[in-house]
């Protein structure tokens, strides 16, 4: 499996309460009506310019064990290795939402319409998260479809920057799953151009590899903690 | 209610004509600029700012906010630098080389404007000496810098080395912020100070130039 993905406006609506979120307001306010405007201004914007598309490419556990080597500069221990070692399939990918939504904030902030900026940029944001967790879902189909036989199956993404993997870890990712023919691009600095893009690996397997005590020196550290959210959801499907 | 609160509650509001329009008329009434700005423009985004610290308002009704100050500034700028009343202070503002997030800077520069300081955002990606260069060119006051990765942290620590071998740590305070950055890394670095957000990153600077 290695191929170009597209996207449908469906897959990457970003939805409300996680734009809301992302703009640092809780569910359920009520919203004053310039601010449904703002959303409703942002959401035309974002449809206007977004271009979603992506790329997976499956490989062997020694292959992506070079790639998450990177240039040794991981955690000493970190859940991503331990993770990927139990796993029964791995893909690297990357998804981006195009180069239309940067240059659509450019000018917004140019023009000093900060509060649609940053709504559009909340959207982009959730987008670009939504896009990723889209090529999840298909990659454990993918599998599915080819007679993987793991009825407690998930595949779920981990990213260079996150969870003990040095952001370093971009730049063999990217020599090997070469995302420039999607257009994505990365810096001196391993930032993927456009900004919103998500790059990492999928690691599918039952779904209790993937449980992990966030209790590492770097999750002192984190700002996300999106793994909470993703472990809580591991919990209560594995409960169910 | 006099005009001054008027305006005041057209900032807290976020409408930008009115705000031109009240400040416009104070302007012709008379009223000393500084007046205007301490008593009407900033006054109403302190108000804005304290409502959002305590999750009374959110972010897109700060950024609503602000940018009805500014057609406010706009009318005022002009007289503000003809009576050569200054502002609270020169803040340089920038993420840092080899970064190219903008979103949490530019909130930075929108609410110190807010607070009536003078910001000079250079964007992003931007070396070391540009900021010491133009800190000094400037006579600013503060160097606010941000990164949001871990590959580009370290430059932060070479914008103080360098504001050191020119001589001008303590004149020229730092400041720095960013999802990765602690105020461990700062200390560390020998960064004057730290801020978590941008709302904190606002009063750490009016602490840094003995406005708070």
């Amino acid at each position: 499996m290695n191929e170009i993905l597209t996207f449908t406006a469906a897959e990457v609506a970003p939805a409300r309460e996680a734009v809301l979120a992302q703009l640092g307001m809780p569910p359920l306010v009520a919203l004053p009506p310039r601010t449904e405007e703002l959303i409703a201004a942002a959401a035309a914007l974002f449809a206007e310019h977004v271009a979603p598309t992506g790329v997976m490419s499956e490989l062997p556990p020694e292959v992506f064990a070079q790639v998450y080597r990177g240039e040794g500069r991981n955690a000493p221990t970190s859940p991503v290795e331990i993770i990927a070692a139990r796993a029964e399939h791995l893909a690297l990918f990357a998804v981006t939402l195009g180069q239309g939504i940067g240059d659509a904030l450019g000018r917004l902030f140019a023009a000093e319409d900060f509060a649609l900026a940053y709504t559009l940029d909340a959207m982009a944001s959730v987008a670009a998260d939504g896009a990723a967790e889209t090529v999840e879902r298909r990659f454990a189909s993918a599998l599915r479809a080819r007679g993987w036989a793991a009825p407690d199956g998930a595949a779920l993404r981990y990213s260079p920057g996150y969870c003990g993997w040095d952001v370093t870890g971009q730049r063999r990712l990217f020599a090997t799953l070469e995302p420039g023919r999607i257009g994505l691009t990365l810096t001196d600095s391993c930032l993927m151009q456009p900004l919103k893009s998500v790059s990492g690996v999928l690691i599918a397997g039952p779904r209790a590899i993937h449980r992990f005590s966030p209790t590492y020196d770097f999750c002192d550290r984190c700002e996300t903690r999106t793994c909470r959210n993703r472990l809580v959801a591991l919990y209560t499907s594995l409960r169910a | 209610m006099p005009v001054i609160f008027d305006l005041a509650e057209a900032v807290i509001q976020g409408e930008p004509a009115r705000v031109g329009e009240l400040t416009r008329r104070q302007i012709a009434a008379g009223v000393a600029p500084k007046t205007i700005l301490d008593d009407g423009l900033i006054a109403g985004m302190t108000v804005v700012g304290d409502r959002f610290r305590v999750h009374e308002i959110f972010l897109p009704d700060v950024l609503l906010a602000a940018k009805a100050m500014y057609a406010g500034m706009d009318e005022l700028r002009p007289l503000l630098v003809r009576d050569g009343i200054p502002s609270l202070g020169k803040v340089v503002i920038g993420s840092v080389k080899g970064d190219l997030h903008d979103i949490g800077k530019n909130l930075v520069g929108i609410l110190l404007k807010g607070a009536g300081f003078d910001v000079i955002d250079l964007g992003h990606d931007v070396a070391p000496e540009r900021m010491v260069q133009t800190a000094e060119e400037h006579g600013a006051a503060v160097i606010g810098m941000s990164a949001l990765l871990t590959t580009t942290m370290p430059v932060m620590g070479e914008v103080v080395k360098q504001l050191k071998a020119k001589g001008l740590a303590g004149k020229v305070r730092t400041i720095v912020g960013g999802a990765p950055v602690t105020e461990a890394f700062a200390q560390e670095i020998g960064a004057d100070a730290y801020g978590f957000d941008a709302g904190n990153a606002v009063d750490v600077v009016k602490g840094l130039v003995g406005r708070r």
